[in-house]
């Protein structure tokens, strides 16, 4: 268990480390640091000097040093365009992004996996056909055409849900949160149905597709024939097995989320940090783009630790050896 | 009254090229404490009889027609609780594949206790001291901690007993066992069908059990029926079947069994299965391209020779060089194969003995030691062009002959393939002249090569794999397993046909067999492999009659006895 | 003697379980036919459209803004209406799809060549180089598609000038969407290959003593490409959306040459002010599009994997 945590460890390091050298690249070489820093009257020398002050003089190693520095601590400079902290304006945006893509994720699976069993032990059923065929629009609307029907229907046509901004939220010092007003819970539901249809979806095929190879099983044919009643050959046994590979790529698909909130915060104009990652490439404001870079790597790698730890608990061949 | 009583079975497969029937009204019966065997070859629709009568056939598989009984009482027509209420209660299972028969997830207790709970209500306590009790009459050391294991901490052969001990739980009166043994080595099938047999005598159990295996039917049934292609054809006391067959398919059958005891010159062929193409030998070998000698050095002595070889794989990965676990596959094997001769290998599975095979033709790189062709050590030689006059001398035919083909390729390709890389032949025209001779004389006709694999059986494809192997016209040729995965008639015709074709050619032959009998049909001297080392080599003869080796021994007396088969018609070689 | 009947390609293929599945599959047909009628559409575009939407000439500012042809205020000369400039929206659609098609097929063949290629050496040559590979793939796996490409196009926009690179944008996009798929193909041909590879007609093949580069090309490829061709459909569709969406977000192609993308964008801000046709048209196009490559991945992957009917 150690051992396998221990590599994982130093798996994800690698990849922090990898992103972290993207980021860094991005940033020193895409256009020229100081030339999105000064303005226009500027002189050559006061150029060098900021230059000079600013490290970017320094051999390549030194400067990815201590990029990968500040980027632990947090520091990833000051936004090109708006003159501020990366650092202030992703922590004032970031409560908006997670709250949207925690109550997505939640609803992806609390919805998908369901569904997912229901139709493969159902898998001629009417019902099955039905959410199936349903199933295929999920995955062929793009995320934003959803959010436009979304939008023209409940906010245009029935005007019944608000279609833009997170409402009222509340303020609770390092976190705000929109849990606890009604316009904020209002305000959350188009938003997170938006972002969650095609990860259920997802969700949803991947967990039929699996428990159909397990019904398959030998062992499944076995316990039939040994009498168990369905009940008990389905979810003890068939549904903990597909539950085993599912976790990994839900995992992944759950990751994804936070940088898919990009298309649904700009179409809900929901004030998140990919909203401030769309403007910033359109501004070419390296800075943000590669903090951004760098947070959404994190968040995959903490995830990652999670299900592995998660897969660990539940698959024993992973847990003893061979022990005869 | 009967115990178990199949009348009239019918079985059909719907499929788009129309309705196949897989089981032509078959009428079987078993007493108590009776073990009937039911033999027959693939596609004889023997496996679909046992899901058949428990309710879980396949889709798209179903009962035309006939009834089943238990005790009198019909069971055929029962809705899906009353037939669940009689799966692992009446009627117990046992599946060919113990790897895969058990969930992973749970622990061998769970899978137990819920079943005996289910069937026999006894609460957790006393469900749980049953399952300890049951493990330990199928004979797991140390049960009550064993329990608490999961699948995977077993061996095959031990998860088998768990198997058995699932199927056991609630003491059904009737056991049906699907190739129970097949997915097992020697030694543990010996002792698995042993166990089976005690256990249906003590507890007067009805066994069913389902084989292509005539050792399997040899040692344990009591009675036999004969299947051949979804008909009945024979039924009989094992004795009679194995001794005096009355019908013609069965007789052809049993004369097809390698025999353990005789050493014959031939495998007499009574051609009611799949008639074989004759072998037409339009031209004199000596003077064709296939018979003409090669620019190969001249050898004395032995052809092949190989040297203290060791080969090891790593079993557990590590980042760091010294920390790897390795595993030694092949451990300092060392023997010499003579010119012309049929040298044989044998083992259980995991022996090394295929691994031995790869390393001699180049799959594998050995770990260390030397592989001497004709006097050049191999495993010295650098340069691939150098490499590939050697090639040219050695091929082989492989075990599975579904996927030793590709199936996107002609088989006129296919075998022209290793022609044309050497460029044995001046023009395309010669080529396909060369290929289609060498599939006729293997016995496959010159049609077979504007078609694809997947238009032929298995025998045929195994014809064409040899094709293959001969278009280099090499002298040393491996054969690793090359009849395993064959009916046993179809298993007669090859390893004819390579009797045949060695004996023509003058063909060196290293043979690989898990398959005692097999070896002693072909094989002029024998090693016996064990755990990565070479045990014994030896004359076939004196081996067979007086093995020196313990293990040799011990492999011997695991051999299914077979001593009941008819000795009619044969000519037994001295 | 037997007559040699030599089964040809066609004839193989007219007796193959997959052209028998396809027959037999009304929804597969009809994907099928909606599919080339939309590619073939967009390809003759210039031909068939009723207008060309870009030639200032043809555009009449009078027109703008008509609803489709069958409401009270349409005009019968346009199907869907028009939008803010007077375009014919029909025209736009036939237009636009083909940008969104070409990026799509393109940005495919570019991930196929890529990721095969890659496959094939990580799963034959092992070791090291394979574990790089999938290492590289791992980590481009943390992020969605969208991101990367989003990331391309905005470092192409620090590195070229405005101008140039709204000329090169369709080239930085298709070069985006099509690095971002790569990993599916490697991980799949990979796999495959490495079951391949254990098979013995490879062993056979190297027995003989033919070289890697030959086995790789004439036995593996060909019995990769079955799986290869089901994420090639399906990832048509991904590709086809990742370029809407990008272009959604502002940042695919420039609008002098809209994709469907680009037109649900601008269309979407005339959402609220009632003029619901200019970009609901377009959106359902884009949708017909995907749901129908869509449904054609899916039937194909039913039909190489027999087991799941």
């Amino acid at each position: 268990m150690v051992s396998f945590l221990f590599k994982r460890l130093i798996q994800s390091f690698i990849v922090m480390f990898t992103v972290a050298l993207i980021a860094f690249s991005m940033f020193r070489f895409v256009g020229d640091p100081i030339n999105n820093m000064v303005g226009q009257d500027t002189t050559q020398e006061q150029r060098e000097e900021l230059r000079e002050q600013l490290g970017l003089n320094d051999p390549f190693v030194v400067q990815f040093l201590r990029f990968a520095g500040n980027a632990v601590v947090g520091d990833f400079g000051i936004s090109y365009k708006f003159k501020v902290p990366v650092s202030e304006m992703i922590a004032e945006r970031m409560p908006a992004t997670l709250e949207l893509a925690f109550v997505s994720a939640v609803l992806a699976l609390v919805v998908g996996i369901p569904l997912g069993v229901y139709t493969a032990l159902r898998r001629n059923g009417v019902i099955s056909k039905m959410v199936m065929t349903m199933s295929l629009f999920g995955v062929s609307l793009p995320t934003f055409l959803i959010g436009i029907l979304l939008i023209l229907f409940f906010g245009v046509v029935l005007r019944w849900l608000p279609t833009f901004g997170r409402g009222d939220v509340v303020d609770l010092g390092f976190w705000t949160t929109g849990f606890l007003t009604k316009s904020g819970i209002l305000s959350l539901i188009l938003p997170s149905i938006t972002l969650a249809l095609f990860q259920m979806t997802l969700i949803m095929r991947l967990v039929r597709a699996e428990m159909l190879e397990v019904l398959r099983t030998d062992f499944v044919k076995f316990a039939k024939a040994r009498g168990l009643p369905d009940r008990s050959v389905h979810f003890k046994h068939a549904l903990k097995n597909t539950l085993v590979p599912v976790i990994t790529i839900t995992g992944l698909q759950l990751g994804s989320l936070i940088a898919f909130a990009i298309i649904t915060e700009s179409v809900f104009q929901w004030p998140g940090m990919g909203l401030m990652f769309i403007q910033a490439i359109a501004d070419v404001d390296i800075p943000i783009m590669a903090a951004y870079l760098v947070l959404i790597a994190f968040f995959f790698v903490v995830i990652n630790m999670i299900v592995d730890i998660l897969y660990y608990a539940v698959d024993p061949r992973l847990r003893t050896s061979d022990g005869s | 009254m009967e115990l178990l009583q199949i009348n009239d079975l019918k079985i059909q497969f719907p499929s788009r090229r129309g309705t196949v029937d897989a089981v032509k009204g078959v009428t079987l019966t078993v007493k108590p404490g009776e073990v009937l065997g039911v033999v027959g070859e693939s596609g004889a629709g023997k496996s679909t009889i046992g899901n058949a009568v428990i309710g879980l056939l396949e889709p798209p598989g179903r009962v035309a027609g006939g009834d089943v009984y238990l005790k009198g009482e019909q069971i055929n027509n029962l809705d899906r609780d009353a037939i669940r209420k009689i799966r692992g209660r009446r009627i117990g299972m046992i599946f060919q594949d113990p790897l895969t028969s058990l969930d992973p997830l749970q622990t061998i207790e769970q899978q137990l206790v819920e079943t005996i709970d289910l069937h026999l209500k006894l609460g957790a306590e006393k469900s749980l001291e049953r399952a300890i009790d049951l493990l330990d009459q199928v004979g797991i050391p140390n049960p009550a901690e064993r329990i608490k294991h999961y699948p995977h901490q077993f061996s095959g052969g031990m998860r088998q007993r768990v198997v058995i001990a699932l199927a056991l739980c609630a003491e059904p009166e009737v056991i049906i066992a699907d190739e129970p043994t097949t997915a097992l080595d020697v030694s543990i099938q010996a002792q698995i069908l042993e166990l089976m047999r005690r256990l249906c005598r003590e507890k007067q159990v009805g066994m069913l059990i389902i084989t292509h295996d005539m050792g399997v039917i040899a040692d344990i049934t009591d009675r036999v029926a004969v299947m051949y292609r979804g008909d009945l054809v024979e039924e009989g006391t094992t004795q009679k079947i194995l001794g005096d067959p009355d019908h013609p398919y069965t007789k052809s059958l049993i004369s097809a069994v390698p025999r353990p005891d005789v050493r014959l010159h031939r495998f007499p062929m009574v051609d009611y299965i799949e008639k074989e193409e004759d072998r037409k030998k339009d031209f004199d070998i000596s003077t064709h391209w296939l018979g003409q000698a090669q620019d190969f050095d001249a050898v004395e002595g032995s052809l092949v020779s190989v040297e203290n070889l060791v080969m090891k794989f790593i079993s557990k990965e590590a980042l760091l060089k010294k920390n790897r676990q390795y595993f030694t596959a092949v451990d300092n094997v060392s023997f010499d194969i003579r010119q012309g001769e049929v040298f044989g290998l044998v083992g259980e599975s995991g022996s090394g003995k295929s691994t031995v095979a790869r390393m001699i033709c180049g799959l594998y790189k050995p770990a260390s030691g030397s592989v001497n062709f004709g006097g050049t050590d191999l495993t010295k030689i650098k340069s691939e062009t150098e490499l590939d006059y050697y090639r040219r001398q050695m091929q082989m035919i492989f075990q599975d002959p579904f996927s030793s083909l590709n199936g996107r390729m002609k088989v006129m390709d296919i075998v022209a393939e290793p022609i044309r890389f050497h460029k044995l032949a001046s023009s395309n025209q010669e080529v396909e002249t060369i290929v289609l001779d060498l599939l006729e004389h293997v016995g496959l006709g010159r049609a077979a090569a504007l078609r694809y694999p997947h238009e032929f059986s298995g025998g045929q494809r195994q014809r064409i794999s040899i094709a293959r192997a001969l278009a280099t016209r090499p002298r040393f040729l491996i054969c690793d397993e090359p009849t395993s995965a064959l009916d046993v008639s179809i298993q007669a015709q090859i390893l004819n046909l390579l009797k045949d074709l060695q004996e023509e050619l003058g063909l060196t032959m290293l043979f690989i067999s898990h398959d005692l009998p097999v070896i002693r049909q072909m094989c002029d001297r024998v090693g016996v492999m064990k755990m990565g080392q070479l045990v014994e080599v030896s004359e076939t003869e004196t081996l067979f009659e007086a093995p020196s080796a313990p293990y040799t021994k011990e492999l011997l007396s695991l051999m299914p006895k077979l001593d009941k088969l008819s000795h009619s018609g044969l000519e037994i070689e001295d | 003697m037997e007559k040699a009947v030599e089964t040809t390609r066609l004839e193989r293929f007219l007796d193959s379980d997959i052209w028998h599945s396809f027959k037999s599959n009304p929804v597969a047909i009809v994907s099928l036919i909606v599919t080339l009628i939309m590619v073939l559409s967009s390809a003759f575009a210039p031909l068939l459209a009723p207008q060309d939407p870009f030639d200032l000439a043809n555009i009449d500012i009078m027109d703008s803004s008509l609803p489709p042809s069958w409401m009270a205020e349409g005009d019968p000369r346009f199907l869907f209406g028009t939008d803010d400039q007077g375009r014919d929206i029909l025209s736009t659609i036939m237009y636009g799809a083909q940008i969104s098609l070409i990026v799509g097929f393109a940005s495919v063949v570019f991930s196929m060549v890529v990721g095969i290629s890659l496959g094939l050496i990580s799963g034959y040559a092992g070791g090291r180089v394979d574990a790089f590979i999938m290492r590289v793939a791992d980590i481009q796996l943390s992020f969605p598609a969208i991101l990367i490409a989003l990331l391309i196009d905005g470092v192409a926009r620090g590195i070229f000038e405005a101008h140039l690179h709204e000329q090169i944008s369709i080239y930085v996009l298709i070069f985006a969407i099509g690095i971002s798929g790569w990993v599916q193909y490697a991980r799949t041909v990979r796999g495959s290959t490495l079951v391949e590879k254990n098979k013995e007609y490879v062993q056979a093949a190297r027995v003989i003593g033919i070289r890697p580069i030959t086995i790789l090309h004439r036995h593996i490829l060909p019995n990769v490409m079955g799986p290869v061709m089901v994420i090639a459909t399906i990832h048509l569709a991904i590709a086809v959306i990742t370029e809407a969406t990008l272009s959604f977000l502002g940042v695919g192609v420039p609008p002098t040459t809209p994709s469907l993308g680009t037109l649900i964008r601008i269309g979407n801000e005339y959402l609220f002010s009632g003029e619901w046709w200019i970009t609901i048209f377009p959106g359902a196009a884009l949708l017909i599009l995907v749901l129908a490559v869509n449904l054609l991945g899916d039937w194909l992957r039913d039909a190489m994997n027999p087991k799941l009917r």
